[in-house]
C-alpha cells in the first residue's frame, strides 16, 4: 500500500511536468491548428536558463523561476513572430517543417555554446518529510503544487478573462474572430507567451529534479508531453492536464515492471495505437472534412 | 429498368439530421433534378451516393448492388461519376493528366509492370492517352492538353470537370450545380449541352440545382429537398406550382 | 499521339550508363581522385537515393513523413547482419547486392505498416505517426542484443564501392521516374492535389499510398544498407530524427516533386556539409536555419514541381509531375 502510494506520488511528479509542457502544445494547436514541434526545445531552454541564473547569479528560487518563465515566454513570442507568422496562410507542411527546423536550431545552437552536459546547482534545500513510511521530498511537493497552481491560473485565464475569451473565439473560427474585433496577432502572441512560459517553468522544475541537463533533453520529454496532449485530445486544455497525469502513471507503471529501456518504446507505441484508433483523444472531437 | 434505388436513406452530422428518409427510384436514361434551398441536403445526397459519406441508415442499390459501405473509388468503377459544386480539379496538373487520372480504375497493368516498364504497360498507357485525347477532342479541348488546369478560364474548368467525370466511363452522372457562376445565356447553352452529353454517352443524369431556371428547362422529373426531407416530387410543371415548394423558396404565404 | 525524341536520342541513356559505370570503375582503380573525394561522392549518391525516396512521399504525394531515418536504419541493420553474420565468409562481397536488396525489402515491409495510418491521417498527424515510428525503431534496436543494442553493430567490410553507388543511384532514379509517369504515379499526384476528388475519379487511394510508401521505404532501406557498408559501423542513435531532418533539407532545398531537384539538393547538401566542416559545431546550427529560411522564402525549393527533360520519359511529353524545364 505504501509502495503504491509512493509510486502514485512519483507519477504525480512526472505527470505534472508532462502536463505543464502539454499545455503549450495544446494551446498553440487550439489557436493555430499547428503543432509547435519546437516546444520541447523551449522546455530545454527553460532548463538552461535556470542553470545560468543559478550558476552565475546564484539567484534564489522565485527570481530564477520568473526569469526562466519570462525568458522562454519571450523566446516563444519571437519564434512565432519571425518564423511562424509569415506561414499562417502557407501549406501546413511548411509550418511543420519550420517548427522542426526551429527546434533543431535551438538544440544545435545550445550545443555549439555548451558542448558538454551541465549540472544545475541546488536551488532549494531538499528536505524529506516522512508520513508513516511515505517519503515526500520538498522538491516533489513544490513541483506538484506549483504545477497545479499554474494550471489553475491558466484555466482561469482561458475561461474567465477577456483574453481567454478572445483565444476561444480564435480557436473557434480564425477568420470570423478578427471581424468581431478580436486582435488576432496580439492574442496569438499572448498564447505563445503563456504556453512557452509554462514550458519554461517545466524546464526549470525538471532540471531541479534531474539536475544533469543537455541540449537534446527536450526531444524525448517534449514528445512525451506531446503524447499527453494527444491522449487528452489536442487543443483541449483539461485534456492536456489529464493526459500528462495518465502518461506519468503509465511510465511509472512500466518502470516498475519492465527494464527502463522499454519506457520510451511503450510510450511511443501508446501514441501510435492512439493515433490510429482514436486520433482525437479523450476530450477531442473528430473533425469532418467538407466536400 | 431501375438503375438507382435509394431506400430510407438518413444521415446525421452529429445531432443534425442532414438527410431524412430519402427514397428514390431512378430509371436508366432518366434526367432528374434535385432542387431546394441552400443547406437542404442536396450535396449530402450526392456525397452519400458516391461514398464520401456513409449514410447513418438506409440502403442504396445501383444496378441491383448495394453501394453503401463501398469506397468512392469502387463506386466510381461501378459506373457512378460526378462533378463538384465548387470546382475540384487537380490544379497543378495538366489537362491531359486530369483526364488520365480518371482512367485509374480502368487501367490494366500492375505495379511491377509500371515500375519496370514491361508487359502491358506501354500498350495500356497508349490506350489511356489516346482515349483521353479523343474525349478532349470531342469537347474541343485537345489543344489545351498540356495546359495546367489552374490556368484555364472558369468556363473551361467547369467543362473539364465534366470531361473528367466522363473519362471514368460512367452510366450515371451526378452534376452538382453545373450552372453555378453562369449568366442566363450560358445557362441556356448548358441546357443543350447536358442533353447532348446524355445522348452521346448514353447516360442517366441527376442534376443538383440551386436556381430553378436550368432545372425546369432540362429535367424530366424534379425532386425538392428542404431541411433534408423530400417535400415534393414530379414533373417540372407540377413542381412549379406546388404550394410546399413555393413556401420553401418564398417563405410562408402571408394572409392578406 | 506525338512520339517525340526518337531515333538518335534513343541510345543516349545506354551510353550515359556505360560511361558512368566505366568512370566509376576507373576512379578507384587508377586513383583518379583522392580517397576523401571518393567518399564524398559515395555519400552524395546515397543522399540522392534518400532524397528521392523522401520526395516521393513529401513532394509528389504531398503527405508528410519524417520516418525515413527509421526505414534507413532497418535497411542498414538487415544488410549488415546478413553480410557479417549470415553470409559465408568470402562470399559476402559476391552476395552484397542480395544484402542491399534484402535491406530494402525489410524497410519496404515496414513501409507498408506505416502506410496504414496514412489512410486516415494527413499532415501533422502523419508526421507524428512517422516520428513515433522512428522512435520505436530506435528504441527497439537499442533493446536487441543480437545487433549490439545501444552499443551499435560493426564488422562490415567496406563493400560499398563507387560503381555500386552509381548503379543503385541510377536504378533508383529510373524506377522512381517510371513510377511517377505511370497510372500509379498520377494517382500519387492526384492525392497531393485533392485526395477526395482523387478517390471520386476512381483512384484507389489506399492502394496508391501502400505502393508509394513501399517503394519509398525500399529505397531508404537500400540507402541505409549502402551507408552501413561505407561507414562500417552503425548504432541506433545515427538514425534519429536529426537524420530525417537532413533528408528534409535535401528535398526542400532541391525542390519538391522533382527528380532533378532531389539530385541537386542532395549533392549541394553533401558538398556544403564538407565545405563547412571548419565551422565545427556551428555547421549543425546552419542546417536547420537553411531549412527555416527555405520554408519562409522558397517553400517548394529550387526546382519545385519542375523537371528536367532528361527525367521525363520520351513517351510522356505533356507530363504533369511538373513543367519540363529544358536543360
Amino acid at each position: 500500500m505504501i509502495y503504491l502510494l509512493q509510486q502514485a506520488l512519483n507519477a504525480l511528479q512526472l505527470g505534472s511536468i508532462y502536463a505543464l509542457i502539454a499545455l503549450g502544445y495544446t494551446m498553440v494547436y487550439g489557436i493555430l491548428s499547428m503543432i509547435n514541434f519546437a516546444h520541447g526545445d523551449f522546455f530545454m531552454v527553460g532548463a538552461f536558463l535556470c542553470f545560468i541564473v543559478a550558476t552565475f547569479m546564484q539567484l534564489p528560487f522565485l527570481p530564477a523561476l520568473l526569469i526562466s518563465m519570462a525568458g522562454v515566454a519571450l523566446l516563444g513570442v519571437i519564434v512565432e513572430r519571425v518564423a511562424y507568422k509569415p506561414l499562417r496562410q502557407a501549406p501546413r507542411v511548411s509550418a511543420i517543417i519550420t517548427a522542426l527546423g526551429v527546434g533543431i536550431f535551438l538544440e544545435n545552437f545550445t550545443l555549439a555554446l555548451s558542448p558538454y552536459p551541465k549540472h544545475v546547482p541546488t536551488i532549494i534545500e531538499n528536505t524529506t518529510i516522512s508520513l508513516g513510511g511515505l517519503t515526500m521530498s520538498s522538491l516533489q511537493t513544490i513541483i506538484i503544487v506549483l504545477s497545479i497552481v499554474m494550471m489553475t491560473v491558466l484555466h482561469f485565464i482561458v475561461q474567465h478573462t477577456k483574453v481567454g475569451m478572445a483565444m476561444r473565439a480564435i480557436s473557434w473560427d480564425k477568420n470570423v474572430a478578427p471581424l468581431m474585433g478580436v486582435p488576432v496577432n496580439h492574442i496569438i502572441s499572448i498564447t505563445f507567451a503563456l504556453g512557452s512560459g509554462l514550458g519554461g517553468v517545466a524546464g526549470m522544475l525538471y532540471s531541479m529534479a534531474y539536475p544533469v541537463i543537455d541540449p537534446y533533453m527536450g526531444i524525448i520529454v517534449g514528445w512525451k508531453a506531446f503524447i499527453s496532449a494527444v491522449v487528452g485530445g489536442i487543443g483541449n486544455i483539461r485534456g492536456a492536464m489529464l493526459g500528462g497525469y495518465i502518461l506519468g502513471s503509465v511510465e511509472v507503471l512500466v518502470a516498475a515492471f519492465l527494464p527502463s529501456t522499454y519506457r520510451d518504446f511503450v510510450a511511443f507505441s501508446l501514441l501510435l495505437v492512439l493515433l490510429i484508433f482514436r486520433p482525437y483523444g479523450i476530450f477531442g472531437k473528430p473533425r469532418t472534412q467538407k466536400v | 429498368m431501375t438503375q438507382l434505388r435509394a431506400e430510407r436513406v438518413t444521415h446525421y452530422f452529429g445531432g443534425l439530421c442532414a438527410v431524412s428518409d430519402f427514397n428514390l427510384e431512378l430509371e436508366r436514361g432518366a434526367l432528374m433534378g434535385i432542387i431546394g434551398p441552400n443547406g437542404a441536403g442536396k450535396t449530402t445526397v450526392f456525397n452519400i451516393i458516391t461514398g464520401v459519406y456513409r449514410a447513418t441508415e438506409g440502403s442504396i442499390y445501383f444496378d441491383g448492388d448495394e453501394i453503401i459501405g463501398k469506397t468512392p473509388d469502387r463506386i466510381v468503377a461501378m459506373g457512378i461519376s460526378r462533378t463538384f459544386q465548387n470546382i475540384r480539379l487537380f490544379n497543378e496538373l495538366s489537362v491531359l493528366d486530369n483526364i488520365r487520372i480518371a482512367h485509374y480504375a480502368g487501367s490494366r497493368y500492375n505495379p511491377f509492370e509500371a515500375l519496370l516498364r514491361i508487359g502491358r504497360y506501354k500498350a495500356e498507357e497508349r490506350r489511356i492517352r489516346e482515349h483521353s485525347y479523343e474525349l478532349l477532342a470531342l469537347f474541343n479541348m485537345d489543344v489545351l492538353a498540356s495546359t495546367t488546369a489552374r490556368n484555364l478560364p472558369y468556363g473551361q474548368q467547369r467543362r473539364l470537370e465534366i470531361v473528367r467525370a466522363l473519362a471514368t466511363g460512367p452510366s450515371l452522372l451526378l452534376l452538382d450545380e453545373p450552372a453555378a457562376g453562369m449568366n442566363p445565356r450560358e445557362v441556356d447553352q448548358l441546357t443543350d449541352f447536358i442533353r447532348w452529353i446524355r445522348r452521346t454517352f448514353n447516360l442517366t443524369i441527376i442534376l443538383i440545382e440551386h436556381q430553378m431556371r436550368l432545372a425546369m428547362a432540362v429535367c424530366e422529373r424534379l425532386m425538392v429537398l428542404d431541411f433534408g426531407a423530400v417535400i415534393a416530387e414530379g414533373p417540372p410543371k407540377v413542381i412549379q406550382t406546388h404550394p410546399l415548394v413555393l413556401e420553401a423558396y418564398l417563405g410562408e404565404k402571408v394572409p392578406v | 499521339m506525338d512520339e517525340p525524341r526518337e531515333g538518335k536520342l534513343r541510345w543516349m541513356p545506354a551510353v550515359f550508363l556505360a560511361a558512368g559505370l566505366a568512370v566509376s570503375f576507373a576512379i578507384p582503380q587508377y586513383n583518379l581522385l583522392n580517397q576523401y573525394v571518393q567518399l564524398i561522392i559515395m555519400y552524395a549518391g546515397i543522399n540522392i537515393i534518400l532524397a528521392l525516396s523522401l520526395n516521393l512521399i513529401n513532394g509528389y504525394m504531398g503527405e508528410f513523413s519524417v520516418g525515413h531515418a527509421g526505414f534507413m536504419s532497418v535497411g542498414a541493420y538487415i544488410a549488415s547482419f546478413l553480410t557479417v553474420r549470415i553470409f559465408p565468409p568470402g562470399a559476402e562481397t559476391l552476395l552484397f547486392p542480395v544484402a542491399v536488396t534484402a535491406g530494402g525489402i525489410g524497410a519496404a515491409l515496414l513501409g507498408l505498416v506505416v502506410a496504414i495510418p496514412s489512410f486516415r491521417t494527413r499532415g501533422d498527424y502523419l508526421a507524428i505517426v512517422t516520428l513515433a515510428f522512428v522512435m520505436i525503431v530506435k528504441s527497439a534496436l537499442e533493446n536487441i542484443d543480437a545487433v549490439g543494442g545501444a552499443r551499435g553493430f560493426l564488422g562490415m567490410n567496406k563493400m560499398t564501392t563507387l560503381p555500386w553507388v552509381f548503379l543503385w543511384t541510377v536504378l533508383t532514379v529510373w524506377i522512381i521516374r517510371n513510377f511517377i509517369y505511370s497510372n500509379y504515379g498520377r494517382g500519387v499526384l492526384s492525392i497531393r492535389e485533392d485526395e477526395i476528388a482523387s478517390s471520386l475519379m476512381s483512384v484507389n487511394t489506399r492502394q496508391v499510398k501502400l505502393l508509394t510508401f513501399t517503394v519509398s521505404a525500399f529505397f531508404a532501406g537500400v540507402a541505409g544498407a549502402l551507408f552501413a557498408h561505407v561507414l562500417q559501423f552503425i548504432n541506433p542513435r545515427m538514425f534519429d530524427i536529426i537524420k530525417s531532418t537532413d533528408m528534409l533539407v535535401m528535398v526542400y532545398l532541391g525542390g519538391v516533386g522533382s527528380i532533378a531537384g532531389s539530385i541537386l539538393g542532395a549533392s549541394v547538401f553533401t558538398i556544403l556539409l564538407e565545405v563547412l566542416r571548419p565551422l565545427e559545431a556551428w555547421r549543425m546550427v546552419l542546417m536547420p536555419l537553411v531549412l527555416v529560411l527555405l520554408m519562409l522564402f522558397r517553400p517548394r525549393g529550387i526546382m519545385g514541381l519542375r523537371e528536367m527533360a532528361l527525367f521525363v520519359p520520351s513517351s510522356d511529353k505533356s507530363n504533369s509531375a511538373g513543367k519540363v524545364k529544358q536543360a
